[in-house]
């Protein structure tokens, strides 16, 4: 059963509650139309519905999400995903900054490109490995503090003179994985990250994730894993450990 | 043990004609500064291990150890004195930041040590609160501006509020910098007295969701165990900017003490650093700040208040009025003599003001904006007792935060060696056979005591004021008098000098 809802002129806080009133009644989907950068859209919500949101949704959507699919037909602001726990998330266009913050769990996919301080301190604990996929490129501060989980930047349509990551990528990176589709130069990376080529083991895990892009949306599969991938990883697990002096 | 230029801080003297040659001070150190020796048949001791916890003086069944300074006077020098030197030798061996534990250790002035509560001599008696019912419930949140009541009943509902039976909550301490039985402790304690324990950024264990009706959960920079349920669980939510042992900076907690139970609660991997960024990467001004408080807001349907909490810096006013006009409930300002697990020396004892100056400035600016009732004031930072509590809320908050006080009721000798996870009381470490030291009911009957204690002395207080309620006493500065104190200083605090 889906229920469509016209969020024109209403504020979040409304919007919200109805969203959490409609998803208690049992409904599998919500459809919200004309999205106009109301915040907060499936905020602390645990679930498995779907909510599929045309236009813009604002700030903060998705913040300690627990679950349900999220699929926007427009571009989205900033802090996606924040501390999100589980889910999926599929955007149909580009994304803001901080996409992705601390998240622990679920699946995030951008069409196109996504904003500076994506994926920071994302993090992974026993069976959660969060994943964000990003078709275009990302900017400075790309998965800086990563704990765990797993970024991709596919680098799809740049032109010869724009970098798949901006400046600073995986700074103070102690755990997870990153894989991009292109390559950098060793001054965009932090000093706790190295760059590795790819083996079979991820190739497979790449495939997995870029088959879901693609499918996503409707890109060719064949065409973005047949170029050439990189993997970056830290260097260890404790970068600060030998900061210190015991006084 | 490798040569190097420092000398023992302590030196542990034993009676011959006591020690029994027992070993409990053996077993009882987690530094290894006893030491057992098979072949001679007695116990020695390791001077350079001592870090005068004062376990083994407890401890000793005869009474027979003693921790002194180490007896090794430098030439005088008053200004390079031995903790100046210590610290060089240290950094040239080993090129590390000087970390250390507790609060600010300085000698800087304490001004709750230079205000003087007033009390009533014929004019407006005094209230023998031991007769007499005494009012200390608290209420913290934000109060509306007006209320419309019809036939006796609010027309509208009263923003969300944590009741409080005596004015004083245990501060942020995660579980990870303390112990799983020291959080059970502080949990119970504040079930047992009417009020508040706080998780700080390190996740809520799941033995003690059972306590969520007393517990507030904080969401810091590295969003630990942080998700929707631990957002429900809490009774009241803490958004951790700032704290007042270092204030501007993040912090790591070792992968050595990320173990198994750690690791579940903060939601991390096992065994990696547990970092906390600087700033939180999504807030970058008063409006970030908003959006983050209104997502945690929309997570929990506006049913819980939202804490702020910040360290106690220069400008410490102005920022609090912008978190009030960000949408915060309760703001927590946390002064420069705040405790930590572990935090670099330097910015520990040098950085922040003290909480009795912030306090006394965010009160006075948020009643000149008119936005004092928008939000609830909670200080920390070296609350040590009853009397400083009865001037913070003379000087204008509405509750106190302890935490260092709360451990030393449980134990804490004051070391200051948190950081190495080798406490002996049980508090500061992860070690089962350390952890085990602190039985959970003790403790929190021992932290409960303490603010029993304190709401005792309160009333006593109180009433030699001829106050019968806490809340007449909030803001009201004519019942402090300063002494020993600059023109400039009693400015900035809002009191008379002593005498006038």
């Amino acid at each position: 059963m889906s229920v469509t809802i016209d969020t024109k002129d209403i504020y979040f806080k409304e919007l919200n509650q109805q969203i959490r009133d409609v998803l208690k009644t049992g409904v599998e989907e919500i459809i919200l139309n004309n999205v106009n950068g109301q915040r907060y859209i499936g905020d602390g919500i645990t679930g498995t519905q779907s909510i599929i949101i045309n236009g813009t949704p604002g700030n903060d959507m998705a913040a300690y999400m627990d679950g349900l699919k999220l699929v926007i037909n427009g571009n989205g602001q900033d802090a996606i995903g924040n501390t999100m726990n589980d889910g999926t998330i599929v955007i149909h266009g580009n994304a803001g900054d901080t996409l992705g913050y601390a998240m622990r769990g679920g699946e995030i996919y951008v069409h196109g490109s996504v904003g500076y301080r994506v994926g920071i301190h994302m993090k992974g604990y026993q069976e959660k490995n969060p994943v964000i996929v990003v078709g275009g490129k990302a900017g400075d501060f790309f998965a800086e503090y990563m704990a765990g989980g797993i970024q991709i930047v596919l680098g799809l349509d740049l032109s010869p003179e724009e970098s798949i990551v901006g400046d600073y990528c995986g700074t103070g990176m102690h755990g997870g994985v990153i894989y991009l589709r292109g390559t950098v130069e060793d001054y965009q990376l932090g000093k706790e990250v190295k760059v590795l080529p790819v083996d079979q083991e991820d190739l497979e895990l790449l495939g997995r994730y870029v088959h879901n892009y693609a499918e996503y949306f409707s890109e060719d599969y064949e065409a973005i894993i047949s170029k050439e991938f990189i993997k970056l990883i830290p260097f260890n697990t404790r970068p600060y450990g030998n900061l210190y002096a015991k006084y | 043990m490798s040569i190097n230029y420092l000398t023992p801080a302590f030196l542990i003297e034993r009676d011959k004609d006591r020690c029994i040659d027992c070993q409990v001070c053996v077993r009882q150190c987690a530094n290894e500064a006893h030491r057992w020796d098979e072949e001679e048949q007695r116990v020695f001791s390791e001077d350079a291990n001592c870090v005068n916890c004062h376990r083994c003086v407890v401890m000793c069944p005869t009474r027979a150890l003693h921790i002194k300074k180490f007896p090794l006077e430098f030439r005088n020098n008053a200004n390079w004195t031995q903790d100046a030197m210590r610290a060089i030798y240290l950094q040239a061996e080993t090129g590390g930041v000087l970390l250390t534990g507790m609060g600010n250790d300085r000698p800087y002035p304490i001004y709750w040590d230079h205000m003087l509560l007033n009390a009533s001599q014929v004019t407006n008696p005094s209230i023998d609160p031991l007769r007499e019912p005494m009012e200390l419930k608290t209420y913290l949140g934000r109060k509306p501006d007006f209320l419309k009541i019809k036939k006796g009943k609010l027309l509208e509902d009263i923003p969300p509020q944590l009741e409080l039976d005596v004015p004083i909550m245990f501060s942020a301490m995660s579980f990870g910098s303390i112990s799983l039985n020291a959080h059970k402790s502080l949990a119970a304690a504040a079930k047992k007295v009417g009020t508040y324990w706080n998780t700080g950024e390190g996740g809520l264990h799941k033995d003690l969701v059972e306590h969520g009706s007393h517990t507030i959960v904080q969401v810091a920079s590295g969003r630990f165990g942080v998700d929707a349920d631990y957002l429900k669980t809490a009774a009241a939510i803490e958004i951790k900017i700032g704290q007042g042992a270092k204030p501007g900076i993040g912090g790591h907690l070792p992968g050595e003490k990320v173990g198994e139970e750690v690791s579940q609660t903060r939601m991390i991997p096992l065994g990696t650093d547990a970092i906390s960024p600087a700033p939180h990467h999504d807030i970058y001004s008063i409006e970030d700040l908003r959006q983050l408080i209104y997502s945690l807001k929309e997570a929990t349907e506006y049913q819980k208040p939202v804490i702020v909490k910040i360290a106690a810096v220069h400008n410490v006013a102005a920022i609090a009025s912008g978190i009030v006009r960000a949408g915060a409930d309760v703001v927590a300002i946390d002064g420069f003599r705040g405790g930590t697990g572990a935090a670099p020396l330097r910015t520990r004892d040098s950085v922040g003001i003290p909480i009795e100056f912030a306090l006394a400035a965010v009160d006075t600016r948020l009643r000149e904006e008119g936005i004092r009732n928008q939000v609830s004031l909670v200080v920390g930072g070296s609350i040590r007792n009853s009397s400083d509590i009865v001037k913070a809320i003379a000087l204008g908050a509405d509750a106190v935060y302890i935490a260092t006080s709360a451990l030393i009721s449980m134990g804490c000798h004051m070391c200051q060696k948190c950081y190495t996870g080798k406490c002996n009381w049980g508090i500061a470490t992860q070690d089962p056979q350390l952890t085990k030291r602190l039985n959970p009911e003790i403790g929190a009957e021992r932290a409960a005591n303490l603010l029993k204690a304190w709401a005792h002395e309160i009333e006593e207080m109180l009433g030699g004021m001829g106050i019968n309620a806490l809340e007449s006493l909030r803001g009201n500065r004519l019942m402090l008098r300063g002494i020993g104190l600059t023109d400039r200083e009693l400015n900035i605090l809002g009191i008379k000098a002593a005498g006038e």
